[in-house]
């Protein structure tokens, strides 16, 4: 398989579903639930979530936002866990080269909208773009109170205190805060957001961002939003500053380092070696000529 | 090795070939038909259009059919293809009162105007696996029923109300718009239509383990079957330029109208509560176990304590229906690495600190002793 997949745009629409598979009236509703969360960034807007042909978790609510920001002249990229050719992106970005007929891409640079899974691409984005976050729980309290109507209101209130005791019971209890992913961030000031199970290394890349950030929970019909140059802290301490994950190895494949890496096991020995979770990117570099240690041994094999 | 994370487009394909070979089997055994599952898996034909909520006996045959028998996809299956359908409007409320009656049933009167009908029933039968039945063997004809007309059978809860033994049944215009769970997000609290209509919808295996814990002292709520019915309604739907109602057609439903106890309060007598039950098809268990759950989450309604999980609306509401539960639960199949790198990380870093600490601890005390 090549690595970049790009199609062109399919001569005649699918006739049975309507454009992006959603009838216009539900985009409609969906676009106006994104005004409003773009309006108020990093609140969580009710929509009424429509049933899709895919499972409610596997990605219902990016799915959802992404057909209804999607125009036929669009470029899409669809992403899990950083990779383009993981089964769920490959099935999802199936699903609007079929519905849609748009033209999708596996290069960060050439999508005009990224819907995403667990991951930032590590290209940063442009003020073109939008990024569609699938999120399984969208409410950054609810592992504190598993009640929407309790949650609600502390969010009405601004009630942060017991995100922060959270935190700092994690720093007396390990001397850490022990949140590696899905780590909570205040939005402009005033929302504290989740901002989906990325790793929190890629929390940085929301600050400030020049392109949209869209997020979709399908199962639990909500919305929210993070507008361009918006201003995105990750929750911490002064004593306790935040700080992200740093992998001690370069990437095997490209020895990209600064880099969000995925560990693969390589035998039942122990032996192991870490690659680039973004495989855009990993692409990009050896193809610009850096070579990681497995690169060089095996070149050829991953063609 | 890198092959492990790349390739996902052709596995899939692939998987989804032997899928429907799977479905086929053997292909030495003829094919299932559609007709087959309509006429001899019809209590699972009503469940998947009941949780489905799509009245469409063929549609649902064909799901079950291609979902290998599995009722919650045959059910998603079902449910994904509605969400395209357009909305004309909603009918007017059925009139139970008026079905065409298969099988009617109280347990608390021994006999009552309409009579008791058993209708088809597993009901007294003996669980006995039947060897007869591998082949098509001659059954023997029921006795013909003396006078299927179409009398009215006025339901149990009527002829309580009318001594007012039985509160009313709620409060709501029978005109006034019905809520759409499937239009509008749920919020909380959840009026009673859409909480009927979220336990239509419901999963069955979840409604009835809650309605069995509120048997076992859960909630108890002392209920009696007051009735069970099932049999014909007919669909009507009021056409705005016309000024009155038109049959659309008839549909089979299962009611089952509970009578719990109720003690009363600082306002109201005492006098008999309803919980209410209603499915399409012949679906008792599922009509029954709703009617217990529809009571029960009345407690903050009717001023009881609550206690149990089967009065908690938040949490029976978000956790029923089984499309979002096995998505939710089967996506843990999806990949994690992302995630469980980080933690893998962590878990690391606090390993070698926790290691490193207690290499300290050892090395003080050896020098203090």
């Amino acid at each position: 398989m090549s690595a970049a997949t790009d199609s062109a745009p399919a001569e005649t629409g699918p006739s049975t579903y309507n454009f992006a598979y959603l009838d216009e009236q539900t985009k409609r509703m969906i676009r106006r639930a994104i005004l409003k969360a773009v309006a108020i960034p990093g609140y969580q807007v009710p929509f009424a979530s429509r049933e899709m042909p895919m499972p409610y978790g596997w990605g219902t609510g990016g799915v959802q936002v992404t057909a209804s920001v999607l125009g036929p002249n669009d470029v899409l990229k669809v992403i899990d866990q950083g990779a383009d050719d993981t089964t769920n992106a490959v099935a999802i970005r199936g699903f609007f080269a079929k519905t849609a007929g748009v033209a999708t891409t596996t290069r960060t640079s050439d999508a005009t909208i990224i819907q995403t899974r667990h991951r930032i691409p590590e290209t940063p984005l442009g003020p073109d773009q939008i990024l569609v976050y699938q999120v399984p729980i969208p409410e950054p309290l609810r592992f504190l109170e598993p009640r929407e109507t309790e949650t609600r209101t502390m969010h009405a209130l601004e009630e942060y205190g017991l995100v922060h005791v959270k935190l700092y019971e994690d720093i007396a209890r390990h001397g850490h805060i022990a949140t590696t992913y899905a780590y909570p961030v205040m939005v402009e000031n005033r929302y504290v957001m989740d901002p989906s199970p990325i790793p929190k290394f890629d929390n940085p890349k929301m600050d400030n961002c020049p392109a949209l950030q869209l997020f979709g929970a399908g199962r639990e019909k909500r919305i929210y939003a993070i507008p361009p140059h918006t201003s995105v802290v990750s929750l911490d301490f002064e004593d306790h500053p935040f700080a992200v994950q740093k992998f001690s190895d370069p990437c095997a494949l490209c020895a990209g380092t600064d880099v969000y890496l995925d560990e693969v096991i390589l035998d039942d020995r122990g032996g192991r070696m870490f690659v680039c979770s973004d495989t855009d990117y990993c692409e990009k570099r050896r193809d610009a000529g850096h070579h990681g240690k497995a690169d060089e041994m095996s070149e050829g094999d991953f063609a | 090795m890198y092959v492990a994370v790349k390739g996902g487009e052709t596995a899939i394909g692939n998987a989804h070939r032997l899928l429907a070979q799977k479905r086929r089997g053997d292909r030495s055994v003829p094919a299932l038909t559609i007709g087959q599952i309509l006429e001899q898996l019809t209590l699972a034909v009503d469940r998947v259009m009941t949780e489905g909520s799509l009245y469409d006996r063929r549609l649902a045959a064909l799901a079950i059919k291609q979902a290998r028998g599995d009722l919650i996809e045959a059910i998603f299956l079902l449910r994904a293809y509605r969400t395209t359908l357009p909305r004309f409007g909603s009918s007017v409320a059925l009139e139970t009162g008026r079905m065409l009656i298969a099988r009617r049933i109280s347990a608390t009167f021994k006999d009552l105007p309409g009579g008791q009908l058993l209708g088809p029933t597993f009901d007294y039968t003996h669980r006995l696996l039947d060897p007869a039945l591998e082949d098509d063997g001659e059954l023997l004809p029921p006795d013909p029923v003396d006078d299927v007309d179409d009398a009215i059978v006025p339901r149990v809860t009527d002829l309580l109300g009318d001594d007012g033994l039985i509160e009313a049944d709620g409060d709501s215009e029978p005109d006034a718009p019905v809520g759409d769970l499937t239009r509008e997000p749920l919020s909380f609290p959840a009026d009673r239509d859409l909480r009927l209509q979220a336990l239509a919808r419901g999963d069955e295996g979840f409604l009835l383990a809650l309605g069995y814990s509120t048997q076992r002292g859960y909630a108890r709520s002392h209920p009696f079957a007051g009735e069970i019915r099932m049999g014909e309604v007919e669909v009507e739907i009021e056409v705005a330029e016309l000024g009155f109602s038109v049959p659309l057609g008839r549909i089979n439903v299962t009611e089952c109208q509970m009578v719990n106890q109720f003690k009363g309060s600082g306002d109201a007598p005492p006098q008999f509560t309803r919980g209410y039950g209603l499915v399409f098809g012949h679906g008792e268990r599922k009509a029954m176990a709703m009617a217990l759950c529809d009571r029960s989450l009345r407690a903050r309604e009717l001023g009881e304590e609550q206690t149990a999980p089967a009065q908690d609306e938040e949490f029976v509401l978000s956790h029923l229906d089984n499309v979002q539960a096995t998505g939710f639960v089967e996506h843990l199949k999806l990949p994690h690495y992302v995630d469980f790198q980080a933690e893998l990380e962590l878990i690391r870093r606090l390993r070698a600190e926790h290691n490193a600490r207690t290499a300290d601890e050892t090395v003080v005390k050896e020098a203090a002793e």
